[in-house]
């Protein structure tokens, strides 16, 4: 205790004599010194050592003193109107950015308005550190005010947690959470920090290794697997690849173009995947499964040798188990040993990195050409393209094919789960990595809107497109004013049909057209809307009054509204039904 | 076909939740589980007995393993282990059929460990085997309470280098 009252005597006087500035070194000193901080400022310090740039995040009473601490920091906060919004905004930016995203919230309904961008992160395998307050441990289980047991509620949907419990435990769980989230299968890692905890002061020293017994991510494929798979690659005649959102995680998106283009295999992709293969490649076969292209369904039904890359056979996917790539052997490389035989049974599995595993690989494969396979390929693509009907309202497709036209290559496409969601994954094309983002596994509507926040702010540079529902905008537009007060210029697009459109084409197919529950009788109009946020709104329903706001609104720097009056009646075709093999969807 | 698993897991708060809720929510069934501390106090060490077939052993595996608590999983239904389970039995037993019981008791090297005006509580250890069998032996003298710990299991021979030394230390005390 005397020695840290003499410490502190020498570096106030330190700091008298020398008015400038703590430079980077004089820090460390201070660290040498170890002087007595709060938890929550310790906290801080670790997220800058962290390199976090943004926290997205929502205050209250159990989180107070961590805030507190931020009042010290030029880590940027970015005030959410509602919790999710944060999750799904850390999700976005993580999304584009590859980097931890953050989010801070305060205990109770703080913490539980976080699942849903959790469970979402947690689907997807995207990188977050999420960061709550709790009640004094004093208090825990007591019910008391604002307490929830949140390490408990997201047990299923995190990739690890933490209760602090001990207040020197902090900066090595900090790390242990970064590590973990970033690390591996990415995924979202709860900190749960009680109030009191957060006050106690501690000796401050960031750790440079942590020690996780339990946690060894393999990275290297095995040589003998590896071998193995370039030799059914070079054996096949009819080779197809079905690429995952792990190539985008591994940025494997330049060893998957050299694969493809080596060993000739048109290349599939989940939604997860799209934008990981450049969407004009002639070897680009679009989405495939359930609302995939009947071509890219058609050929993994008569490939020889499916590559399987990054990805986890989601019954989206697959549909019936047993007539899913009947004729192929198949390869399945993944970082996560469980996604390995979970749900299709598999003749090669390589567990590794993607980027590493498809490195080890490649030279083991020479050219090859696959002609007649190529020509089969070929001929699927003429006979069975997309295609809707150019008649009567304004059809979402195409608004889609007229975006894709008119956006740059570099620009960040973002959906919301839904009708829009899938033919945005039909119609559009992406040919640079990272560029098309949404909510995959979980499927969360109103995931649009906060996660196109956090991708701007991740990428500042880049035109943001949003493609959202009138559904799907109205369960998350209070974000509208955290996009305002960010100065964010989003071109949103709201397909707007009144009515929850995937849901009404369940029951158009499932329920026998008895609909219900599916109409929005009232919507505000969205333009209006828009302009009440400070943006340029408009709305359009024909063809016409599209094209002629469409180049300017994109080119400008202004945040755009585009209330985009769709047909009612139109499905998203073709439609694998429930029990059917891929290749036998309809429309 | 019965599996027994020996799981090392970190010694920390909320393990035995995240294990037990990994098989709920995955739709594992637990057939026993018994977890303690072992010679290392940051370590506990889970035997967990499960029944089914390769396959859903190998994704139960790997769905534990992805827990980061989890250190290590070894399946050693195949290999040579000893296994014990400890359980309590309480059984009716009037005067008449007490030396009944008490001949039982010293067959199958079970201890009383509680005697009652009507009834004796007897401890057995064993494996899974001799404990049914006693138990089928005690059932016509009326079984009111039975408790089991749940089946704890160890590699036979020299596998796991620490346990030796623990071994002597426990000799000595």
């Amino acid at each position: 205790m005397r020695n840290a009252r003499i410490l502190t005597t020498h570096v106030s006087r330190t700091k008298f004599i020398n008015p400038r500035p703590m430079s980077h070194d004089s820090r460390l000193i201070l660290e040498e010194f170890a002087l007595e901080i709060t938890v929550a400022e310790a906290l801080v310090r670790c997220l800058e050592q962290e390199n976090v740039e943004i926290i997205f995040g929502y205050p209250g009473g159990a989180i107070l003193p961590v805030y507190d601490a931020l009042n010290k920091t030029s880590i940027r906060h970015v005030l959410v109107r509602h919790e999710q919004g944060a999750a799904h905004m850390a999700d976005g930016y993580a999304r584009v950015t590859g980097k931890v995203g953050v989010c801070l919230a305060t205990s109770g309904p703080g913490a539980t308005n976080l699942v849903t961008g959790i469970a979402n992160a947690y689907m997807d395998s995207v990188p977050m550190v999420l960061i709550t307050g709790q009640v004094a441990t004093g208090m825990v289980g007591t019910d008391a005010f604002q307490e929830v047991d949140i390490t408990g509620i997201t047990l299923p949907i995190t990739k690890h947690n933490f209760l602090v419990k001990e207040p020197r435990q902090l900066p090595v769980i900090v790390r242990k959470a970064f590590l973990l989230a970033s690390t591996g299968r990415p995924g979202p890692v709860l900190i749960d920090l009680p109030k009191d905890v957060a006050q106690a002061k501690i000796k401050f020293k960031y750790p440079k290794t942590v020690v996780l017994p339990g946690y060894k991510p393999t990275i290297k494929g095995h040589s003998a697997m590896v071998q193995q798979a370039a030799k059914m690659m070079m054996e096949s005649e009819k080779p197809v690849i079905y690429a995952g959102g792990g190539i985008r995680i591994a940025n494997a998106e330049p060893e998957l173009l050299q694969l493809a283009e080596t060993v000739c295999a048109p290349v599939t992709h989940t939604l997860m995947g799209l934008g990981s293969f450049p969407g004009d490649h002639p070897l680009f076969l679009g989405m495939l499964g359930l609302h995939g292209t009947r071509y890219a369904n058609q050929a993994v039904t008569e490939c020889d040798c499916l590559i399987a890359v990054g990805a986890r056979f989601d019954d989206r996917v697959v549909s019936k188990i047993s007539g899913f790539a009947p004729a192929a052997k198949i390869i399945h490389i993944d970082i996560d040993p469980a996604e390995i035989g979970k749900n299709v049974r598999i003749q090669l599995p390589i567990v590794g990195d993607v980027k590493n595993v498809l490195g080890a690989i490649l030279p083991h494969l020479t050219k090859k050409a696959n002609t007649s396979w190529m020509d089969r390929i070929r001929q699927l693509k003429e006979e069975m393209p997309l295609r809707y009907k150019q008649e009567g309202a304004l059809k979402p497709q195409f608004v889609l094919e007229k975006l894709n036209e008119y956006k740059k290559d570099s620009s960040i496409v973002v959906t919301d789960v839904g009708q829009h969601q899938m033919w945005a994954a039909q119609y559009m094309r992406f040919n640079e990595p990272r560029s098309f983002i949404s909510s995959g596994g979980l499927g969360a509507v109103g995931f649009c809107l906060p996660a196109a926040i956090g991708a701007k702010m991740g990428a500042p540079d880049k035109t943001v497109i949003l493609v959202t529902g009138d559904g799907g905008l109205q369960m998350t537009m209070q974000e509208l004013g955290t996009a305002a007060e960010q100065k964010l210029p989003l071109k949103i697009f709201v397909f707007n049909n009144y009515r929850l459109g995937m849901v009404r084409q369940l029951q158009e197919f499932y329920c026998e057209k008895r609909y219900i529950a599916v109409d929005f009788k009232f919507n505000p109009d969205f333009a209006a809307l828009g302009r009440l946020y400070g943006m340029e709104g408009y709305t359009v329903e024909t063809p016409e009054q599209l094209l002629e706001i469409l180049p300017r609104v994109l080119r400008s720097s202004a945040p755009v509204m585009v209330n985009c009056i769709i047909d009612r009646e139109e499905d998203v075709l073709p439609m694998v039904l429930d029990g059917s093999n891929i290749d036998e969807a309809i429309g | 076909m019965k599996h027994t698993l020996a799981v090392e897991v970190e010694n920390t708060p909320g393990v035995l939740a995240r294990v037990a809720g990994l098989f709920s929510r995955r739709g594992f069934n637990i057939d026993s589980l018994a977890v303690g501390r072992t010679d290392n106090p940051a370590v506990s060490r889970m035997t967990i007995v499960v029944e089914g077939d390769d396959r859903y052993l190998e994704q139960l595996n790997k769905q534990l393993h992805k827990l980061v608590d989890v250190i290590k999983i070894s399946d050693i239904t195949r290999d040579a282990y000893v296994d014990r389970e400890l359980v309590l039995i309480k059984v009716s037993a009037d005067a008449a059929r007490r030396a009944e019981i008490m001949q039982l008791v010293d067959i199958f090297r079970a201890r009383i460990v509680d005697v009652g005006p009507k009834t004796l509580t007897i401890e057995v250890t064993g494996n899974d085997g001799k404990i049914t069998a006693f138990e089928e032996s005690l059932r016509p003298f009326g079984i009111k309470e039975l408790v089991r710990t749940g089946k704890i299991a160890m590699l036979r021979g020299f596998k796991a280098g620490s346990k030796n030394i623990n071994n002597k230390e426990e000799e000595e005390s």
